[in-house]
């Protein structure tokens, strides 16, 4: 629960693992240590189990309607059929959908990152006030209640403010992430010295100038968390866009997808497409900054 | 924001010979406290009261009504209440609900672990095998479950019936009695991910030297697991147990991409239930049913801290 243990793992987790590898080799003769051929081919074959799936969407995504017919799916298709993604761009106004997701997202993570953060510096540096150890409970507290507890009050109460859209759900993104999220925070001020900022103060910073130039670049190890899992969880959130948004134009990307589940429910290949579509953006993302996403993730998960 | 820090450390010894240190101490003392602090929090907590809890609390006054989402209403006491215990879908989607929810957390953390203890070990390619394995986290559950929608209800059968599989022939999600099994497998294929990341940061937090006496004392590698690993990374195990079980009570979009909460009712959750009151008509009914599982999750979770007090794991 200390601030040490949980920045230890962000610089240490290299050199630790390196040690756990020669520490728990049986030395085969020469430095380094000896490959357990026969478990990475058991993870390599468990591997498939992630890897079919992806396989399958990407083969059903090529086919043509003929070329499904009454098989398995699992086929590779001869030929390739590229169309699909250009009629699944036009079936479900994918333009739209993605800026849609991108407003939600981008507002999220921004909002997530400053509210979390600036709450977290205010109750962590005032721990000795009753109201501010106060606001803390409170804010935790609402972790014990689940959404849907909430969710039929809330839905009325966001479409009489005129909040049924986007913008009403980047609300509700960045105030139900801000109880886990101050968590982490408020950990990470903890480790940062007073000194740091009452030297500033004396040259005469103001709080919020203490914030903004000190604090908030020094937090950047966990803005990198706590913006992974705002970015994840309001790009992939169905429940609150869903439903929040009133208008079906400015529906997000997982909403959108149920569009084949009615009415195109027997064009499969356009499904697939439409699906591959709007997995690849977090896929890409994730693939190209695995080791950052993952190194972020493993911060908040030490938590 | 380097000059200012620099600026910052610079001033620091100096400031510690200057009388302004104890005029700043002075300060501090007198217990006066910078305004802008409040501003940095008030904010947040009144959107916060307004958009979580106040929603909460309308929630639990129209349960004590008879409104319906729309036109007029009146109060009806407990009445909700008394109806919703003895309403056997409910109970049913109680009893689906946290069967389902036991299953899931103890095979996602079953294969949470093995996989975790897979990448920890000496193979060969981890970065990418474990780029692999952490794909689900990325993806869209609902999508995902679209996706083995199709395997399950096409791609499953006809390789069942090519291989003479005849359970398996017409599609599980269409049985009432093994539908649960898909969605169980579909949910621990997306949450296997996140618990996998806890479980690796617990076995780099077990130091070398503990194997290397456990090796030299000849305890074989399951031994070293049953007696060494699991306790030590038993604070995680809890936390993941925690977190994952309270998680999986609320699945909603893993149900609606596989089966909708059918066949029949067969699959429906208590969240799913929940959420029907705003088409269904019977809005007050169904928070009435949402209060009831506000109370049973915070037992839960009750007695799930006094657990771990008892136990006296730290994290």
């Amino acid at each position: 629960m200390t601030a040490s243990t949980l920045s230890k793992p962000a610089n240490s987790t290299a050199p630790l693992r390196r040690k756990n590898l020669s520490g728990r080799t049986r030395k085969s003769g020469r430095e380094g240590y000896k490959v357990n051929w026969w478990l990475t081919a058991l993870m390599l074959v468990a591997s498939l189990t992630v890897l079919l799936p992806l396989y399958f969407t990407v083969a059903m995504a090529l086919k043509s309607p003929e070329q499904i017919g009454t098989g398995t799916g699992l086929a590779w298709p001869n030929p390739v059929n590229w169309e699909n993604f250009a009629a699944a761009y036009v079936a479900t106004n994918f333009p739209v959908a993605f800026m849609s997701t991108a407003f939600v997202t981008v507002f999220s993570v921004l909002g997530s990152l400053a509210c979390s953060s600036l709450v977290a510096y205010a109750i962590a540096r005032n721990w000795n006030r009753r109201f501010f150890r106060g606001s803390f409970v409170y804010l935790l507290s609402a972790m014990f209640i689940p959404f849907p507890v909430i969710i039929l009050p809330l839905i009325k109460q966001t479409a009489l403010l005129g909040l049924d859209n986007p913008g009403g759900v980047v609300f509700l993104h960045v105030l139900g992430g801000i109880s886990f999220n101050t968590l982490l925070y408020i950990a990470f001020v903890r480790s940062i010295p007073v000194e740091l900022e009452e030297s500033a103060r004396l040259d005469g910073a103001t709080t919020w100038q203490v914030f903004r130039k000190i604090i908030f670049p020094l937090l950047a190890p966990m803005n990198a968390t706590v913006g992974i899992f705002a970015f994840l969880g309001s790009w992939n959130d169905f429940l609150l866009p869903q439903m929040m948004i009133a208008d079906p134009a400015l529906q997000t990307l997982p909403v959108v997808q149920m569009l084949f589940q009615g009415e195109f429910n027997t064009n499969y290949s356009l499904a697939f497409a439409s699906y591959l579509m709007a997995m690849a953006p977090t896929l890409v993302v994730y693939i190209l900054a695995q080791r950052w996403v993952l190194s972020g993730v493993m911060r908040g998960a030490v938590k | 924001m380097t000059t200012t820090s620099e600026m910052a450390q610079a001033s620091q010894p100096a400031a510690s010979t200057v009388p302004s240190k104890a005029t700043k101490r002075a300060v501090r003392s007198k217990n006066k406290i910078d305004p802008t602090y409040y501003w940095m929090v008030v904010p947040v907590l009144a959107l916060f009261a307004f958009f979580i809890t106040l929603p909460a609390l309308v929630g639990v006054f129209f349960s004590l009504t008879n409104y319906a989402g729309y036109g007029d209403w009146k109060f009806i006491g407990l009445s909700n209440y008394v109806n919703i215990f003895r309403d056997p879908a409910i109970l049913q989607s109680y009893i689906f609900t946290f069967v389902f929810a036991l299953t899931t957390t103890v095979v996602v953390n079953v294969v949470a672990l093995a996989i975790a203890l897979g990448l920890n070990a000496k193979i060969k390619w981890r970065t990418g095998i474990r780029t692999v394995f952490f794909i689900p986290m990325v993806l869209s559950a609902l999508v995902v479950s679209f996706v083995f929608n199709y395997l399950f209800s096409n791609t499953l059968p006809v390789l069942a019936e090519r291989f003479g599989v005849t359970p398996l022939a017409t599609s599980i999600l269409a049985n009432e009695n093994l539908a649960w099994l898909a969605i169980v497998l579909v949910t621990v294929w997306q949450a296997a991910p996140g618990a996998t990341i806890i479980y690796l940061a617990g076995l780099q937090s077990v130091p070398a030297e503990v194997y290397e006496a456990a090796d030299l004392d000849g305890a074989g590698s399951f031994r070293q697991f049953l007696s060494l690993t699991l306790p030590l990374i038993l604070g995680y195990l809890i936390i993941n147990v925690i977190l994952g079980f309270k998680g999986f009570l609320g699945t909603y979009e893993i149900i609606v991409g596989l089966t909708g909460g059918g066949p029949g009712m067969a699959t429906q959750s208590v969240a799913m239930r929940i959420f029907s009151g705003f088409t269904g008509g019977d809005y007050s009914y169904q928070m009435a049913n949402a209060v009831i599982y506000f109370l049973i999750t915070l037992l839960i979770s009750v007695i799930q801290l006094r657990l771990i007090q008892r136990r006296g794991v730290s994290l």
